[in-house]
Parts: C-alpha cells; structure tokens; sequence
C-alpha cells in the first residue's frame, strides 16, 4: 500500500519537476516535441532507477558503515555519469535510432538535477512520508520509478503546451523562454491543486 | 594580461541565469528569500571561482577523452568542501537550502564554464570569469530572492519593513513563494530584460 501512495505522491502532490524544481533545464530544453519528450523520460526512467539502485546499495553498505557520508555528492556523481556512459553505449548497439533520436539529450542527464536529487532523497524516505517507517531498497526503487513516472508526465504535458504555443500569437518580448515559464508556472499552479491527496 | 572584461561580462551583459538561461533549478528551487538567494548564490560563485581555477590550472594535464569525469570530479570535491563548511558555519542557511547545496555539482553554470572557458583559458582570466559569472548568477539570485519575499511574505531579507511603514497584517500574495511564483516571476524578469 505504502508503494501505491509513493507513486501517487511523487506523480502529482509533490511532482518532481513543478513543485520540487529538479530537472528545469531539460524540461525547458526538451520539451519542444512530445516525441522527443518521450525518449527523454524513458531514458531518465531507465538512468534514475538503476542510478537509485546502485546509490542506495553503496551507501547503505560503504559509506554509512565507514562514516564516508560526506563522500555521497562525489561517489554518487560519478556512480551517475558512468550509468549514463554506459546506457549510451549500450543504446548504440541495440537501438540506433532511438540514440539518434536522442542526440545531446543523452549525455545531458548526467547533469540532470532530478537524477542525482533523486538518489539523494531516496536515502531517507521516512522524513519525506510519513507512512513509511523504515528505508529499504524496494521502496527506494520504487520511489525513483515513482519520480521518472513524475518528470515524463511533466516533460510530456509540457511538450504538449508547447507545440500549441508554437502556433499562437505570443508579445515580442515573451516568445521563447518567457512563455513557456509562464505555461510552467500555470501547470504547476494546477498540479498544487493536488496538495493534501497524500 | 589578462582581460578585465571577463570579469564584467558575468555580471549583467551574460548573466548566466537572466540571459544564459543556465542553472535554472536552483534559480526556481531556492530563491523563496532573498537571504536563500543570497546564500545560494554565494555558495555557487565559490564552487565556480575554485573549479574555474583548477580546471584552468590543469587543463594542460588532464586527458581529452577524460575530460567531463574529472572535471566533476574537481567540481564536486569542491562542493563538499562548500558542504562541510556550510553545515558547520551557517547551519540555519544550510537547512533552509538543503538539497540543493550537493546539487550545486550538477549546475549547468559550472560545467558550462569549465567546458567552454576555464579548459580553453588562462588562469587569471579564468578566475575573473568564475567572480564575473558568480557575481551575476549571486545578483539574479538575490534579485529573484528579494522580488518573490517582498510579494510573498512581505519582508526583506527577513526584515518586516511593511511593519515598519504601519502596515497590520499585510495581505501578501502566498502564490509567489510556492513553485508557480518562481516560473511566473522569473519569466516577466526574462522578458523585461530582453534586448528586443
């Protein structure tokens, strides 16, 4: 049951992009096209959760038990940028048209803030829910998927917005970027109307 | 020798956060004051000045294929430090900005300088750059900051001024400190300061 509510509190009251604020960059970058958006959150997903994963593991049973805590923003940075290495490597092979569909975006979750936030908050999950007693793996994994569901929504929604955007009347001085922070913070105010479900 | 320019440019012409557009999360994430924007800013112009200057200082040694992996690497022992320092010092901004300060390694400002500045430039002029920038990202930040606190909460840097004009119960509009005031604000802050 706590799995269900970790899905539904990381998808819409405490969405990752629109009320936490990780994984701006990409999400204002990507989102032009639902297509690509798609691609982008299915790499994330996969990168967020194995990155989840192998984070949680490594600290739980080298850092934590050595005292290394202060060790997690580097080993977890590394931990990230060698999965997303790895991911683009194996893409290649096995599907080379979605690595071309993807392109620079790739690469570029290596600096994504929602991969790293992620790994970090899964560490202590108890002080985010306040039905989750104890950590343990299954609901961290389960918490990075919940949040890779959560930035595709987001990324797929906004796309959306977007691509109607592209074929309506905007002022000079907004076109662009402005717009589409102001569609962000629309869609962010709607998604606040979810506050309190959890 | 080296270029003053580097230095100014940061601040206003190629702010990295109005006109660049990079390092958006933190820009939205922390700046629900204008002390966190300040913090954070600050926080962030260390870690960049220091990495700009290693980066610069190493880019001679360091191997091209190898290039990204260390400067995280160089990025994020810095971070840590920052980290360390923070929570020791300033515990109170450390709460307040949290996650955000060991994400300050994932910053596109940072990276983006080291890849395109401090790994093709001189040391002095790299420093400048990463004070220049730093500057720039610190004034966006605590400019944002302040603008999101006065409409939000009513206060400066935590000072109830409204208080001090005679005001009783000020009503504030609460929308501008939660997430959908920082897109909104930093969207008219973009389109007032566009050139066109």
């Amino acid at each position: 049951m706590a799995y269900v509510l970790i899905i539904i509190s990381a998808v819409f009251v405490n969405n990752i992009v629109l009320s936490q604020f990780l994984g701006i960059c990409p999400f204002l970058g990507v989102s032009k096209k639902v297509n690509t958006a798609l691609g982008m959150s299915g790499a994330v997903m996969f990168v967020m959760v194995l990155a989840t994963l192998v984070t949680y593991i490594l600290n739980k049973y080298l850092l934590v038990p050595l005292n290394l805590e202060f060790l997690q923003t580097i080993s977890f940075i590394l931990i990230i940028a060698s999965l997303v290495q790895m991911v683009e490597i194996v893409l290649k092979k096995v599907s080379h048209s979605l690595y071309e569909a993807l392109g620079v975006f790739l690469p570029l979750i290596t600096t994504n803030c929602c991969v790293l936030g992620v790994s970090m908050m899964a560490l202590d999950l108890p002080s985010k829910f306040n039905f989750v007693d104890e950590n343990s793996l299954g609901l961290a994994i389960v918490f990075a998927f919940a949040n890779s569901l959560a930035f595709g929504l987001a990324l797929i929604l906004f796309a959306g917005i977007r691509e109607q955007l592209q074929i309506t009347e905007v002022p000079k001085k907004f076109q662009g970027t402005p717009i589409a922070l102001i569609s962000a913070g629309l869609l962010a105010l709607a998604f606040m109307g979810f506050s309190g479900l959890v | 020798m080296a270029d003053i320019k580097n230095l100014t440019r940061g601040i206003i012409k190629e702010n990295p956060a109005f006109v660049l557009l990079l390092g958006m999360c933190p820009t939205l994430g922390v700046t629900t004051s204008g002390t966190n924007g300040l913090g954070m800013g600050l926080a962030t112009m260390f870690v960049l000045i220091l990495s700009n200057f290693f980066i610069s200082l190493l880019k001679n040694v360091i191997p091209d294929k190898v290039r990204i992996p260390s400067f995280i690497v160089i990025i994020a022992s810095f971070v840590t430090i920052v980290q360390l320092l923070m929570e020791a010092y300033v515990p109170s901004l450390f709460e307040q900005l949290g996650l955000y300060i060991p994400l300050i390694v994932v910053n596109c400002i940072i990276l983006g300088r080291a890849e395109s500045f401090a790994s093709k430039n001189g040391i002095v002029d790299s420093i400048f750059d990463g004070v220049g920038m730093g500057l720039g990202f610190t004034l966006a930040l605590t400019i944002l900051g302040l603008l999101r606190e006065i409409l939000g909460a009513g206060t400066v840097f935590g000072y109830d001024f409204l208080g001090l004009l005679g005001v009783e119960n000020p009503k504030t509009m609460l929308v501008f400190i939660l997430p959908p005031g920082a897109f909104l604000v930093l969207a008219y802050i973009i389109a007032i300061i566009r050139k066109q």
